[in-house]
């Protein structure tokens, strides 16, 4: 139809039927989404001006990706059920995969505590209160073992939350395969190995920005040789979100984050289609419906043609940007906790309407506390119905094309552009990051979401609006208990004990001799973690060994 | 005088949406705040609450380690003989309240606390 009939018909429908409704009924309010844009009434071709379907959306496994990265989507595949669990030591969270895989859950997701993610070992001062309680401790390789017992890691692929210290933990699941009998090119999996936003918002950073980022690298290129499969990093902008951006600063963020490895690898001399590929990314699914699904469809979209235009990458590969979803974890409330069941189901349609690649569903006690089998049960159990019974995952796409969703598409990757030129402008993100500005911004929409939670103009159901003031907790939660830690502890004196501490000291004192030559593919130091891992150097040794050499960062507090 | 408020991030966790917010807030409501940034010991933490001569110390954690790092921040400003209130919040369950409390932390802010009682309960706490 022309678009101008479509204008006349709308000017008739707003003066003969509209106007005189809204005098009769006038409509709540206005309505905004949090990265400022007006929620118009009514979307109609109107709102796609010039807009070209074969540029803009294309087809599914074709660029630019917008209806997904794979020909036949969920009709070929369902997404990979990865539920993010660990807890206690290695014994306790061993269990709770068994649990999990058990009910049907289709790959595993490692959450470490605290001490293993910034390097300490479970005896150290600094991990006081700390072992076990976010997740599983691992301080060597026998805990490692101990996770992954009965596991076969040739059947499964497993997601490792793991930054600062990601290149030990890589190291001890490649030795757990060997040990397995399974060749490192069979391995599937991811390391998260996202630096850049610790820094912005997640806070596990250990080294300055520049060794950092040699590490990262270290890994990227040792995975593309060694671990084909292996997905080396996933650029995440859940921890951004999660950190109170908007949906707009989350992915051009997170692909501002991706540009710059991207920069800092091929810059070592290595061809992009080499390892781009294997980059994979992390997104939050928050409440808002259309505005996530749309999120996540330009994010695709702006990574295409990033890839293709401006790195000059040629291998389609490259150009897909493969993600994990997960349900937003500040969104959880603490009263009414048995609504959460209810928010997670809506954020985890908008990921499958998004096009994820995998999928944790948070469980409903996770204001609180780490999840129990029940309520982490329930989370999984979510996602098999969305699969299996919902029927949305019957078709491609089933959004695209809708006036509404296309023009926040739209509109996303337009705001998502100018941040990411204003992050050029500043000399790219780590410059960007080390002056506080993407802090700020975050902390700046931090504090505007909570000031309109304050006032009222964002409802969270049981919190500012129907509130139950006679409420008692009345879910049973989870709790690590502090005898943990002993228990921890002294399997990590038995292991420095029973070791060879002549192999330890050497593999640690190589280690830091290549650390203090130049980055460069010939001084890669994946292989020197290697040998430190297999001759049971503890995690907290490695760590200490190469803070002698690249010191520890501190960081400018924003407020 | 302005009062001065010391927030904290005490134990590994990076979680500090919360602390900044209620920092700002607080800012806001004419206080003088001096935040930390993430990770500290409960020993930085108490030495700078001296050093810095507050009216008040506010301990953010969000991993679970609140019972032991709270519980040691009350004993070394016990061992340093200072008074100085203190309040926390964070992913902290109804259950360990009580126990917080027990140990001398006047307020505790769990989940889904509003900034406006926050800053009113604070202003008591200085008050007192």
């Amino acid at each position: 139809m022309d678009k101008d009939e479509i204008i006349k018909a709308r000017e008739k429908w707003e003066a003969e039927k509209l106007k005189k409704f809204l005098e009769k009924r006038p409509e709540r309010g206005s309505f905004r989404l949090d990265f400022g844009d007006e929620i118009y009434r009514l979307y109609t071709p109107e709102h796609l001006r010039d807009w070209n379907y074969l540029e803009k959306l294309g087809f599914p496994g074709d660029y630019p990706y917008t209806r997904g990265v794979y020909p036949t989507m969920y009709r070929g595949k369902l997404w990979t059920m990865r539920q993010y669990a660990g807890f206690a030591t290695a014994e306790e969270t061993n269990k709770r995969y068994k649990y999990l895989l058990e009910r049907g859950q289709t790959g595993l997701s490692v959450a470490f505590d605290l001490p293993t993610q910034i390097g300490y070992d479970s005896d150290d001062p600094m991990a006081l209160g700390e072992v076990g309680k976010v997740g599983v401790a691992i301080d060597t390789i026998e805990d490692m073992r101990i996770l992954f017992n009965g596991i076969p890691l040739d059947k499964i692929s497993t997601s490792m939350t793991i930054n600062s210290t990601a290149a030990i933990l890589l190291s001890m699941y490649q030795i757990i395969g060997e040990e397995q009998g399974v060749d490192s090119t069979l391995l599937r999996g991811t390391i998260q190995n996202d630096i850049l936003k610790e820094y912005i918002a997640r806070g596990t950073y250990i080294f300055p920005p520049q060794p950092s980022m040699r590490l990262v690298a270290d890994a990227i290129i040792y995975c593309a040789e060694h671990i084909p499969k292996w997905n080396p990093i996933s650029i995440s902008g859940y921890h951004i979100r999660e950190a109170g951006s908007t949906s707009v600063q989350e992915i051009a963020f997170t692909i501002g984050d991706g540009i710059e490895y991207v920069k800092w690898i091929t810059k070592r001399g290595v061809d992009v289609d080499k390892f781009a590929p294997r980059l994979s990314f992390f997104f939050a699914a928050h409440n808002n419906f259309f505005e996530e699904i749309a999120k996540l469809r330009a994010a695709r979209r702006l990574w295409a043609k990033i890839m293709k235009e401006r790195f000059g990458a040629k291998n389609p590969r490259s150009w897909m940007l493969r993600f994990h979803t997960q349900t937003g974890g500040s969104t959880l409330t603490a009263q009414q906790p048995l609504n959460n069941i209810i928010r997670v189901t809506i954020q985890a349609l908008a990921a499958v309407l998004g096009g994820t690649q995998s999928l944790h569903t948070n469980s409903y006690d996770e204001a609180l506390a780490l999840p129990t089998e029940k309520s982490v049960e329930i989370a999984l159990r979510t996602q098999q119905i969305i699969a299996y019974e919902s029927g949305i995952v019957d078709t491609i796409d089933p959004l695209g094309g809708s006036y509404y969703v296309e023009w926040l598409t739209d509109r996303i990757e337009e705001e998502a552009i100018k941040y990411l030129d204003k992050i050029d402008a500043m000399g790219g993100m780590t410059r960007a990051i080390e002056s506080g500005y993407i802090q700020k911004e975050i902390a700046d929409s931090a504090y505007k979401i909570q000031m309109k939670i304050e006032n009222g103009e964002r409802v969270v159901v049981g919190v500012n609006k129907f509130v139950d003031e006679n409420e008692k907790l009345n879910i049973e939660l989870m709790k690590v208990d502090e005898a943990v830690a002993q228990r921890q502890i002294k399997r990590l004196k038995h292991i420095r004990k029973m070791r060879d501490a002549r192999k330890v000291e050497e593999s640690l004192d190589a280690l830091k001799r290549v650390a203090e030559k130049e980055e460069g593919n010939e001084n890669n130091m994946v292989p020197y973690i290697y040998r430190c891992v297999k001759n049971y150097a503890t995690l907290g040794e490695i760590v200490a060994a190469l803070k002698e050499i690249f010191g520890e960062y501190r960081a400018p507090t924003v407020i | 005088m302005r009062r001065r408020i010391l927030i904290a991030k005490v134990g590994l966790d990076g979680h500090d949406r919360g602390a900044k917010v209620v920092a700002r807030a607080l800012k806001n409501a004419g206080f003088e705040v001096i935040y930390t940034g993430i990770r500290q010991s409960p020993e930085q933490v108490v030495e700078t609450a001296i050093q810095e001569d507050v009216d008040l110390i506010g301990l953010s954690c969000l991993s679970g380690a609140h019972i032991p790092l709270f519980s040691r921040v009350m004993e070394l400003l016990k061992e340093q003989n200072v008074d100085i209130p203190v309040f926390g919040g964070g992913t902290i369950p109804p259950s360990d309240v009580s126990a917080l409390k027990s140990m001398g932390i006047r307020e505790v802010f769990g989940p889904g606390s509003s900034l406006k009682d926050i800053v009113a309960k604070v202003k008591e706490m200085v008050a007192k």
